[in-house]
């Protein structure tokens, strides 16, 4: 690990100050995911901003009827929350079947949706990334790209977000509200917080320099059946292959959004208007533009096999 | 074990005094010195009970601190990546993977490692069914596991819910539960149907 300098952050517009005014600064959470990358010199910051004391962790009902989740509330807390299992379930549901118990006691809602890639190019230093060294080229086109994404991939970078929690925030419509250096707030949809690689995969959130989230605003709660279905290469503890969130009203409509298989996480509006003509539309649908390699073509089979299996459980259990 | 056996933590213990009568040798093993690197930063740890003041690089992680310098050596260093497990402990009463987090974020925090859970006198139930139920092979993590499953067991009475259970309102033990729980903690002697079997025992629900 390289050296480097660290505070305690005492107050958010305080943090968010810190962050900007010295360079290389990042904000430090649960730590899950920087401080394995820092271990591997991916990410070298001069200076660590301790947010964990910043009073972030309380989940409070909004005025609109809606869930204000501060950025600190651990994935466990946020997973078992009463009002996340009775109203937003497919939100516990996606957090449950993400990472560990220890990982998720630790792991937080804001640092969860900063979450970098697992694309093991990205993870390997002595390899061409694009994303960890801008220019540098891409080793995962040609190389073991099976566990890679296959939508909103450019020639630059085909890595896949690996994020459960986000997938089901993005169907719920979730906001990232944010505080900047200059103290101002600003609430961001979720559908711009991640950015596509495109020629700069590098950037991969809506966030500037300094920028902190300050809490996820989930609007008031939709009801129908909630449901995540994940498909990995182990019952526990593995990233997804393919993932689906979705939710299906009384009357046979549903929402639906996808992980494992975008470089960020997926949902398109097409893939919810056909969700009455059955499985096999909505996967034609979500996966319009899709760009697949010889390793992992694989998907887009999967994720209209995932869709079935939802779809037959949802017949045998109506 | 008897104390007059030469053990592999009196060992380490013996190390760490001829290190530090050597002052050119530097006290942390796994984080050196270099040019240019950061101050030392006071850090207060409450461990097993006792208060412990400690001066760290802001480097290290909390299992280097436990292991490195409080001598430790009860939470093992498996992956050092957060995968397997091995270094498990409880930090303010929850279970995290201590080499994914630095010690200066835990000032002031409670930490309890294998070595506060029992003793050899007077072990925890939990290492008194992992022996019963021959829990392990080469015991490397098993302080983790047993770490973990305490854990697992208050998270269930607790009512936190897992991948597996069918209504996330009604948190029960099972097998299926007991595995999904304690998937972080890798285990290459593969003693998963005991460590269950161990879990269960001590959750009331003894199984031979």
């Amino acid at each position: 690990m390289r050296p480097f300098t660290y505070e305690r952050a005492t107050s958010v517009a305080a943090a968010a100050k810190a962050a900007a005014s010295v360079q290389g600064a990042r904000f430090i959470a649960g730590g899950t995911n920087l401080l394995d990358l820092m271990k591997l010199q991916i990410e070298t910051p001069t200076h660590l901003v301790d947010v964990n004391h910043l009073g972030l962790d309380r989940i409070e009902k909004t005025d609109d009827g809606g869930l204000r989740i501060g950025a600190l509330v651990r994935n466990t807390d946020l997973a078992a929350d009463k009002a996340v299992r009775r109203d937003y379930a497919v939100l516990s549901r996606a957090l449950l079947a993400g990472a560990s118990g220890q990982l998720r006691n630790k792991a937080t809602t804001g640092g969860n949706l900063l979450q970098r890639t697992r694309c093991p190019y990205f993870y390997d230093t002595r390899m061409p990334c694009n994303k960890r060294q801008p220019g540098s080229g891409c080793g995962a086109m040609q190389g073991m790209s099976r566990s890679l994404a296959i939508l909103g991939v450019s020639d630059a970078c085909i890595a896949q977000h690996p994020s459960d929690m986000a997938v089901a925030m993005r169907l719920l419509d979730a906001q990232v509200d944010t505080m900047g250096a200059d103290g101002v707030a600003r609430s961001i949809p979720i559908a711009d917080f991640h950015l596509l690689p495109g020629d700069t995969p590098h950037r991969e959130t809506a966030l500037k320099a300094g920028e902190i989230i300050t809490s996820v605003t989930l609007p008031k709660p939709i009801g129908g059946t909630h449901v995540y279905r994940k498909v990995r290469d182990r019952a526990s503890y593995a990233f997804a292959l393919v993932s689906v969130a979705a939710v299906f009203g009384k009357d046979g409509s549903a929402r639906f959004a996808f992980g494992g298989i975008g470089a960020k996480p997926w949902r398109t509006p097409e893939a919810d208007a056909a969700a009455k003509q059955g499985a096999k539309a909505v996967a034609e649908a979500a996966l319009t533009g899709a760009r697949t390699t010889h390793h992992n073509d694989f998907k887009t089979l999967l994720v209209e096999r995932t869709l079935t299996s939802i779809y037959r459980q949802r017949e045998t259990r109506a | 074990m008897s104390s007059d056996h030469l053990t592999r933590r009196g060992l380490l213990q013996g190390s760490a005094v001829l290190a530090a009568a050597a002052p050119t040798l530097s006290a942390n093993a796994t984080t050196p010195r270099t040019i240019g690197a950061n101050a030392m930063m006071p850090v207060e740890l409450t461990v097993n009970g006792r208060e412990v003041h400690l001066q760290l690089d802001p480097r290290t992680s909390l299992l280097d601190a436990l292991r490195e310098h409080l001598h430790l050596t009860g939470t093992k260093k498996g992956c050092d990546h957060g995968q397997c497990g091995a270094c498990t402990v409880i930090v303010e009463g929850r279970r995290i993977n201590s080499c994914l987090t630095l010690a200066v974020m835990h000032d002031s925090e409670a930490v309890t490692t294998i070595e506060g859970l029992g003793t050899p006198d007077k072990l925890h139930p939990m290492q008194k069914a992992f022996i019963v139920h021959d829990g392990y092979q080469c015991g490397y993590c098993t302080p983790g596991q047993i770490c973990s499953a305490v854990s697992v067991l208050e998270e269930i009475k607790a009512g936190i819910p897992s991948h597996v259970t069918d209504d996330l309102d009604e948190v029960a033990i099972s097998e299926a539960e007991l595995r999904e729980r304690m998937s972080g903690n890798i285990c290459r002697c593969a003693a998963y149907p005991n460590i269950v079997a161990a879990m269960r025992d001590v959750a009331g629900e003894a199984k031979a």
